[in-house]
Order: C-alpha cells, then sequence, then structure tokens
C-alpha cells in the first residue's frame, strides 16, 4: 500500500522565539529551522512500515517556502521515496493546507495518511483531521500506535484520561503523538542518495486550491512575564513562604 | 448571536474544562450546550446547572461511545448553521471533533484561545505559548477550541432546560475497542488546585511514590514531564507542557524538572510555581516564585515530613 506523509518546516523546538517588535510576528531571519518533530515521528512510522513490507512507497508532501525542500530532502534520507513541495507563502492556514492535500491525495491515492498531530509553531492541532474531514475518511489522532489489518487499522490514541483503542477503515488519517516511535537519525550516504530522489514542485492554482488566509492576524505580543521568584534557603524556609507569603497551604 | 458548546462527559460526569468554555462562550452571546454520547443524561443534568447555559440538546445513540469524531462530528453539522460561534475545549476531546466540523464547514478554526477581544477577534497562544497571537476571523460560523485554564469556571445556576436531539448518521468508519482509563483517587490534572510534577530526576516509577506521599499529603494531582512520561515513570495522561495537559494551578510543585520550553509552556500560567532541582542552573528556576537547590531524595521526603508536623 501506498503512504503519504506531510512534513512541515518548523523553527527548532529548543530554539528560544522572538517577537518581532513591531508586532507582525516572530523572528525568523537567521534562525535554525528543522522538520516538525512530530513529522518527523509520521515519516519514522511510514518508513517501519515499508521496512516490515507492509507499505510499498512513502509519498512526503510539504506546503511552504522553496526551503521546505530541504525538510523534504530529510524526509527522504530516513526513506521516504518522493517528494512533493507545494510552493506557497509561509503561513498557509490549516484549511488551505488540507485542502491542497486532498488534491494530491485523489492523484496520488494512498491507503494511509500520516500527520503530525500539531505544528509546533502555530500550535493549530487540525491539519490531519481536516484532510480525513474533506476525504470522508476516518481519522485517528494522537496515535501511539497503529497496525494494518487488510483494509482496517487498529489504532491506540493518546487521551487525556489515558488510551483508547479504534478500529477504522482503510483508506484514513492518523496523526502521531510522542510516543509512536523514536525517529532514527539520518545517516551521510542517505542524504546523498535522498539527492536523487525525485522531488515536484507545485503551484497552488496548479492544484485549484485558493490558500487565501481567513483569519487576520492584528498582532503578535510576547507573553506576560513572571515577577522574579526568590531563593530559598532549605524546606523549612519554603514552608514558611508558602504558609505566609504565598498563603497557598 | 447563538453559540454553541460542545460538553465533554464520560458518559456519567462531566468534565472540568466545560464550564471555563462556557464562560469563553457566554462573551460571544446566548449559550446552547450539546451533550452528546452513548449514554448522556447524567452528564446534561450537570450541563444544565453551568451559569450561562440557556438550553441543554442531548443526543444519545450506541454509535458515540469512545471519540467517535466521524460521528459527532456528522451530528453538528445538522444543526450547526443555526450558530455563530460553535466552542469546545481544547481537551484531547475538543481537539479531535472540532477541526473536523470546522474542515466541513469550510470553516479556518481558532484553536486554544486564551481571551475573547470581540465576537471575531481571539487571542491565542502559538510557539509554545511563546508568541500570543490576536486573530481576526472572517469566516461566516466561527469554530473555536477554548483554553480552560485562561477562563474562570462558570457558576451553578437553576437548572436549564433539556431537550432531546435526534442522533445523526452512523458513518461507520471506525469501531470503538476500548479504553484504559488511569483511575486515580486524586484530583484530576487540569482540575487541581495544587500539583505536584516530577521529571526524569526522579529516576524511576518506583521513585514517584516519594512524589505521590508528598502529592496526598497536599491534596494535590502528580504530573510529569515529557522525559519523565517516555522513560516510563508514569503514563502518558500525565504529561504536562505544549503538547500534554495544559495546567494552571494555585500551586505547581516542579520536582526534578529542568524547564524546557515546552514543559513551560504547560505550566507557566500557575499563580505559586516552587521548583526543586540539584542543579542551581535549572531553566524551571526562571519562571518559579520560590526554588530550593537541593537532591530532591532528601527535600521531598523532608517537605513531607514537615507538613505533618
Ligand atoms: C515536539 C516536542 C514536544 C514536547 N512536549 C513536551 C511536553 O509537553 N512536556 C514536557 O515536559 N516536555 C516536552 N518536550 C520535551 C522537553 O523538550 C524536555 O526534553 C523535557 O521537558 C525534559 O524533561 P525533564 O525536565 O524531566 O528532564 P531533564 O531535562 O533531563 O531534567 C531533569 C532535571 O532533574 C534534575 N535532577 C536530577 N537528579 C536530581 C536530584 N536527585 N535532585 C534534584 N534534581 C535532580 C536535573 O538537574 C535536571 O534539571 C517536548 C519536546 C519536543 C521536541
Ligand atoms: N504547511 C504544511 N506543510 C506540510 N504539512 C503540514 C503543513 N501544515 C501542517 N501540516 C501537517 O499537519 C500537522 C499538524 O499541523 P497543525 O494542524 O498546523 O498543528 C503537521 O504536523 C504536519 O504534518
Amino acid at each position: 500500500m501506498k503512504v503519504l506523509v506531510t512534513v512541515k518546516r518548523v523553527i527548532d523546538p529548543y530554539v528560544k522565539v522572538r517577537v518581532k517588535s513591531d508586532g507582525s510576528g516572530v523572528e525568523t531571519a537567521n534562525i535554525k529551522m528543522t522538520m516538525n518533530p512530530f513529522c518527523e515521528i509520521a515519516v519514522e512510522q511510514a518508513v517501519r512500515m515499508k521496512e516490515a513490507g507492509i507499505v510499498t512507497e512513502i509519498v512526503v508532501v510539504s506546503v511552504g517556502v522553496p526551503q521546505s525542500q530541504e525538510t523534504l530532502r530529510t524526509a527522504m534520507a530516513m526513506g521516504a521515496d518522493r517528494g512533493i513541495l507545494v510552493d506557497a507563502p509561509a503561513g498557509v492556514e490549516p484549511l488551505a493546507v488540507a485542502k491542497l492535500v486532498k488534491a494530491i491525495i485523489e492523484k496520488e491515492k494512498p491507503q494511509l495518511v500520516i500527520t503530525g498531530k500539531q505544528a509546533i509553531d502555530d500550535d493549530s492541532n487540525q491539519t490531519g483531521q481536516m484532510i480525513a474531514a474533506l476525504m470522508g475518511w476516518p481519522q485517528a489522532t494522537f496515535i501511539s500506535n497503529v497496525t494494518v489489518n487488510g483494509d482496517s487499522a487498529e489504532v491506540t490514541r493518546e487521551i487525556d484520561g489515558g488510551l483508547e483503542k479504534l478500529t477504522i477503515k482503510l483508506p484514513a488519517v492518523v496523526t502521531s503523538d510522542l510516543r509512536l516511535n523514536e525517529p532514527r537519525y539520518v545517516t551521510l550516504p542517505n542524504i546523498m542518495k535522498a539527492k536523487k530522489k525525485p522531488l515536484e514542485v507545485l503551484k497552488p492554482e496548479a492544484l485549484g486550491v485558493d490558500v487565501t488566509p481567513r483569519l487576520k492576524t492584528l498582532k503578535v505580543q510576547e507573553p506576560p512575564s513572571r515577577s522574579a521568584g526568590v531563593k530559598v534557603a532549605d524546606v523549612k524556609e519554603l514552608i514558611a513562604k508558602l504558609k505566609n507569603e504565598a498563603r497557598i497551604i | 448571536m447563538a453559540v454553541l458548546v460542545i460538553a465533554e462527559h464520560d458518559g456519567r460526569q462531566l468534565k472540568p474544562g466545560f464550564t471555563n468554555t462556557v464562560t469563553a462562550a457566554a462573551k460571544l452571546g446566548e449559550v446552547t450546550a450539546l451533550v452528546v454520547g452513548k449514554e448522556g443524561a447524567d452528564a446534561a443534568q450537570a450541563v444544565a446547572k453551568v451559569a450561562g447555559v440557556k438550553k441543554v440538546l442531548l443526543s444519545e445513540a450506541p454509535h458515540y461511545e469512545g471519540s467517535s469524531a466521524e460521528n459527532i462530528a456528522a451530528l453538528v453539522l445538522t444543526i450547526a448553521e443555526q450558530y455563530s460561534h460553535l466552542l469546545a475545549a481544547a481537551s484531547s476531546y475538543g481537539k479531535n471533533i472540532m477541526p473536523r466540523v470546522a474542515a466541513l464547514l469550510d470553516v479556518q478554526q481558532v484553536s486554544e484561545i486564551s481571551a475573547v477581544e470581540s465576537t471575531d477577534t481571539f487571542v491565542r497562544p502559538t510557539y509554545a505559548g511563546n508568541a500570543m497571537a490576536t486573530v481576526q476571523s472572517s469566516d461566516r460560523i466561527k469554530v473555536i477550541t477554548v483554553r480552560a485554564t485562561a477562563f474562570d469556571p462558570a457558576g451553578e445556576q437553576a437548572a436549564a432546560p433539556i431537550e432531546k436531539l435526534a442522533p445523526g448518521p452512523d458513518v461507520g468508519l471506525s469501531k470503538f475497542k476500548g479504553a484504559e482509563l488511569s483511575k486515580s483517587e486524586r484530583p484530576e490534572l487540569t482540575a487541581a488546585r495544587i500539583i505536584v510534577s516530577g521529571g526524569r530526576g526522579m529516576g524511576s516509577a518506583d521513585n514517584f511514590k516519594i512524589l505521590e506521599a508528598l502529592a496526598d499529603k497536599l491534596g494535590a494531582a502528580v504530573g510529569a514531564s515529557r522525559a519523565a512520561v517516555d522513560s516510563g515513570f508514569m503514563p502518558n495522561e500525565y504529561q504536562v507542557g505544549q503538547t500534554g495537559k495544559i495546567v494552571a494551578p494555585d500551586l505547581y510543585i516542579a520536582v526534578g524538572i529542568s524547564g524546557a520550553i515546552q514543559h513551560l509552556a504547560g505550566m507557566k500560567d500557575s499563580k505559586v510555581i516552587v521548583a526543586i532541582n540539584k542543579d542551581a542552573e535549572a531553566p524551571i528556576f526562571s519562571v518559579a516564585s520560590y526554588w530550593l537547590v537541593d537532591d530532591l531524595f532528601k527535600a521531598v521526603p523532608e517537605l513531607t515530613k514537615e507538613l505533618s508536623s
């Protein structure tokens, strides 16, 4: 079966982001970018399924600026077979991404789509669910396990109360949570090999999708900062502070 | 404006984020609440008594067992056009269902709002809460998830009327196979007044017992960092952070947690933060109200003991 995986290029999770002084967004110039960690997990899952002989081909898709090709190359170095970049300005919203992915799904006809559960820049947590909705397919979000059995899949979801198990019909969309797997490191020989894999670049118009934003960002601000705390010498002082100063216990 | 809030419940009890979501919804218009489930009558009774709820719609059918995003979205769609806003708490339940509803309505959802500026303008945290974006929606129906910790819980009222809503179709795409839900005598993380949270510094699942003893002394819930969950010290539902639970208790005690951006994202709105860490340079101290540089294996039992005396 064919699998399609979506990958987003984001600011590295360990970089401290800074809000621009004019309030228009966050600083992105000269900042380390990487593949969204949840997308790495999604790619890893597809590669493991290919190694297990369940999957025959992995197509990775990214929507974004031309540099997102690097993200697609990384996915191909991990083991994906082909890449498709939808060349669009940064900040295409989840609904528009889902429509673009739908158009690609209709051409590629995958049996399974794996997205990350959340992009760590916009923290939207929407795209996978939206793709499933637009396709009329089942969805399994926040998964920590998936096994394919013929034309269905058994999944385990991480939910607020614990774990939930579902059987979903294929084709379907699943979104990866942190504990689905631990992504591999890419090796130099695989990076070299990835350079030769096919990478197609498309425009949103070619897919017949209007990516005009529905949300207008009026301003972006730093969160309120916490006032400086105090160091306590020992447990006794800590308890005294909590009782007498904070009056919390 | 007419606002629909989807209530999360477990068949009997209402989940804590709902009352905060009603507070956000009441700023937008008159609130109708939707209770959907295999069984929902008890939850509907509780929902009817949440101040600000004008009417409760109750829809019960076997195909609403478990999360069933496909079926619940199909049900919401049958009534969505009667409302200007559709809201749910940004819990794993709301996050699962609402984007599906939004896409079916051709609407760009506004995720996890932390403030309501007007009927079309909202504040939401992005980049793990390091950039607060004010966004204005041009969609005809606003589909919104709500960060519960950013809104006060609504109070109580004399019960609003409950009406039956005919179930929507069973789209038959997925089947609920069961759940493993954690059972604990302690308060639920997102509703607790005090949380005692442990990180990789705890060293093992067994060592969490000393934190549990402290939690029980304080009537607190127990939380964990991602590293503690990944290491198998605690189950996934204990994770606090950008991609775990967002909490804002009166008191958050972080023990053996370094304070990575992603962890801070889930707890830095707590009223008072205490950090115990043996590393004097640990970033967690930057958000702590009180910080103690000490070995947790010494400090935690001592704290429990002192609180008992
Ligand atoms: C996409 C993504 C999402 C993430 N989401 C989350 C999330 O939701 N929640 C989350 O928590 N993390 C999340 N993380 C992980 C995060 O980046 C950190 O790796 C994690 O929070 C570290 O956990 P920790 O502080 O327990 O471990 P460490 O960073 O290893 O810190 C352990 C601390 O314990 C202290 N310590 C050790 N022994 C003792 C002792 N005996 N006494 C006192 N102190 C001691 C050490 O000094 C150290 O500060 C995410 C990461 C990514 C990339
Ligand atoms: N621009 C994009 N390009 C490719 N994939 C995306 C894009 N935006 C979102 N996704 C996918 O959808 C997931 C969830 O993103 P979001 O809904 O934005 O939180 C991500 O982990 C990606 O797998």
